[in-house]
């Protein structure tokens, strides 16, 4: 377990590192652009526009504004206010967007994976029958059709034409579902081409024929002995994939009018409100590390063959 | 064995030679077949990659002559009647409409009217003296701005463009194809403006994918035939980037890039919002490419071909950019032909959000996000998110569907399966 202990700690430092230079890169980037946010058509009084400064704390010298915030950030957590939402930090709206986006991408990411498994199998055991052909239809369809096409004609057939679905809104399993489907499905449609790949080259394999041989049924021999091979660049992907979730979350957030992280921070950069785009940013980060994170752990785990590097 | 030589056999027998020469006969009828041409014959095997080719190819040749075809105008807004018309086949012409006041209701007479006076004045230019050269060449000048017709009806062609738009219109007049995918709630038509959104959506996959292959060869390249230390902290460094969200960066910094001074001044200086697209984008996308061409490198650094170039003294930089990169050129086209649908649907991704090209500029990203807004459950505008959904999602199958084809056709492993 030594092994496991080094890596967490060397990947925590790896993590500390990149979080720091996003930071300072955004930073720097952030402030370097001439005029913001409170630039309008309108001069403002002279006096206002100090004010607005000062409780923004724009008028200090930017090395110092730099380590204050860097500071705020690490000690106490906090983002600081936003610049365009008056009255709330960008802590309070990370807090209410964080469990829409989080609920939704886990939704998207679990039905991606069990589906995309599932069809991948079926489609590498029963190969070259009607079902193969379907599944792998699909799959490829899903990979082709971007996600804020297949919304939007998942919105006008399914809530318009069919009545299936409310169009919008939070809250109930019934809006969570077409969302979380609509940005899982590329993910499922790959996962499932994935499997399909690596369960047809392992039961090729000689193990499989022993496992055959010594009388195993075949439900027993796919299950236990093919799939943890084949799941293999299956749960690679998974780092990727997180990836794509999130950036998929920021437009299916818009289609369908989620008040989660992605639709305010997409509003956050379209109106220049730098404090909030940048501590969504953080928080992005910090999910992809974690993800890639735990993507290399399970990988060690699921493969024997794999020592966990400690370079 | 004494002497094996040929030289030793002053008078070889004629049944030697005979056999020397059915021997060359022989090999001459046997040829060689390259990497490149066995790639091909396993692609031409592989009928969906070849189906994806054509397409791809037939959707970049369209692209490539939308000016010439003849289309309505991408622009043109007819709020009056025009509006939100489902796929329909009436007739319809150039310049009909009454509000471009357009001599006889009609492109090619106005045209024709335009020139007749441009051709006017600029005779008028030779005989004039000074004062009136200058005089008559600032009026040259607002006449084609401000008058000209190929203007009103189309976003500021380029010189290439506006030859074939003429062209255009003296092969084909005014007629033009009906809009049969509709028109949207401005009236314009559809078919016209997916045409056109071809032609930016291509190029940015294009261009922005060449920027990222450039800086990704010759990164990875260095990377691994340096080896050592610079191998190490070049790597490191692309490890850093894998890390990082950059498509939450990249929408960062096209936010700060786009604003209003920051844009004065980039335009001052001759970029534009599509400039700093392909160098944005390829700036972010080239970290695959550069991990997979540093792998192929260090196995290749050690062939015999780069020792024998080494030996007769070829450089560093030669050995690196004559002789190991054509070697990864292979691969290298795998991932042009897989990063050019991924920039592309990033492209839509961002004009979706509001981010990418700004009218009048079209993309399919945009113009599915146009399609997406009007979608009420009063009335379904379908033909407005069908017909460009399905024009992207066509062209990014066929890529992704050419790219893996062509990465089995490459793959010698796949040789004789």
């Amino acid at each position: 377990m030594g092994g496991v202990a080094w890596f967490l700690l060397r990947r925590a430092c790896w993590v500390v590192v990149t979080l720091w230079i996003v930071y300072t890169v955004s930073f720097i980037l952030m402030r370097s652009v001439p005029g913001g946010p409170f630039d309008s058509e309108r001069k403002l009084p002279a006096e206002i526009q100090k004010n607005i400064e000062a409780r923004y704390k724009l008028d200090q010298p930017l090395l110092i504004q730099y380590f204050d915030h860097l500071g705020n950030i690490v000690f106490r957590g906090d983002f600081g206010p936003s610049f365009r939402l008056t009255d709330f930090t960008v802590n309070q709206v990370i807090e209410q967007g964080f469990p829409v986006s989080a609920s939704m991408g886990i939704f998207a990411i679990t039905f991606a994976i069990v589906l995309g498994t599932l069809s991948g199998i079926v489609s590498a055991v029963r190969r070259h029958t009607a079902w193969d052909v379907s599944f792998m239809t699909a799959a490829t369809l899903g990979i082709a059709v971007p996600n804020f096409v297949l919304a939007s004609l998942a919105i006008v057939v399914f809530v318009f034409q069919l009545h299936w679905f409310p169009a919008a809104g939070w809250g109930s399993l019934r809006q969570i579902i077409l969302p979380a489907l609509c940005l899982g499905a590329p993910y499922a449609g790959y996962i499932a081409r994935l499997t399909r790949t690596g369960m047809l080259e392992v039961l090729g394999r000689d193990y499989i024929r022993t496992a055959y041989a010594k009388g195993l049924g075949e439900k027993r021999v796919v299950l236990r002995h093919a799939l943890r091979g084949a799941l293999l660049p299956v749960v690679s992907y998974l780092g990727p994939a997180t990836a794509g979730v999130l950036t998929g979350s920021l437009v299916l957030e818009q289609v369908f009018a989620l008040p989660g992280m992605g639709s305010h921070f997409v509003e956050a950069a379209l109106q220049r409100d730098y404090p909030l785009a940048l501590g969504m940013v953080m928080v992005y980060t910090c999910l992809l590390l974690f993800m890639n994170t735990v993507v290399d752990l399970s990988y060690a785990i699921i493969d024997p063959r794999v020592k966990i590097e400690t370079q | 064995m004494a002497d094996p030589t040929p030289q030793s056999k002053p008078t070889p027998d004629t049944a030697d030679i005979e056999r020397y020469a059915r021997l060359l006969e022989e090999a001459r009828g046997i040829h060689g077949v390259s990497l490149w041409q066995d790639a091909w014959r396993r692609l031409r095997r592989n009928r969906v990659a070849m189906c994806s080719l054509y397409f791809v190819i037939a959707i970049s040749v369209l692209a490539v002559f939308v000016p010439l075809l003849p289309l309505q105008s991408p622009l043109d807004k007819d709020l009056r009647g025009r509006k939100d018309l489902p796929p329909n086949l009436a007739p319809i012409s150039l310049g009909s409409r009454d509000e471009l006041r357009f001599e006889g209701n009609s492109l090619a007479k106005e045209l024709a009217k335009f020139e007749a006076r441009l051709a006017e004045l600029r005779a008028g230019v030779s005989a004039a003296d000074a004062d009136g050269q200058l005089r008559l060449k600032q009026q040259i000048e607002t006449l084609q701005t401000n008058e000209d017709p190929l203007r009103k009806l189309w976003n500021n062609p380029g010189p290439i463009v506006r030859w074939m738009l003429r062209l255009r219109v003296s092969l084909f007049g005014d007629w033009c194809i009906p809009s049969v995918f509709g028109t949207d709630d401005l009236g314009r038509d559809v078919l016209s403006r997916v045409c056109w959104g071809a032609r930016v959506s291509l190029v940015v996959g294009v261009v922005a994918t060449l920027v990222s292959l450039s800086i990704g060869v010759s990164y990875g390249a260095i990377a691994g035939y340096c080896g050592g230390w610079v191998d190490e902290i070049m790597m490191r460094f692309v490890d850093i980037l894998y890390s990082i969200p950059f498509i939450f960066v990249v929408i960062f910094l096209l936010t700060i890039l786009g604003a209003e001074d920051t844009k004065k001044w980039l335009d001052e200086h001759g970029i534009n919002q599509l400039v700093i697209f392909y160098v944005v984008i390829g700036a972010f996308y080239w970290l695959t490419m550069a991990r997979v061409v540093r792998g192929q490198v260090i196995s290749l650094k050690n062939e015999q071909f780069v020792e024998a170039a080494r030996v007769i003294g070829a450089g560093r930089t030669r050995i690196i950019f004559r002789h190991l990169i054509p070697n990864v050129l292979g691969i290298v086209i795998v991932y042009l032909t897989l990063t050019i649908p991924a920039v592309m649907l990033f492209e839509s991704f961002l004009s979706f959000l509001g981010l990418g090209v700004s009218p009048p500029d079209v993309s399919w990203g945009l113009l599915v996000n146009e399609g997406t807004q009007v979608i009420t459950p009063i009335k379904i505008y379908w033909w407005l998110v069908v017909f460009s959904g399905m024009t992207l999602a066509l062209t990014l199958f066929s890529l992704n569907f050419l790219g893996d084809g062509l990465r089995d056709a490459l793959d010698p492993r796949m040789k004789n399966r």
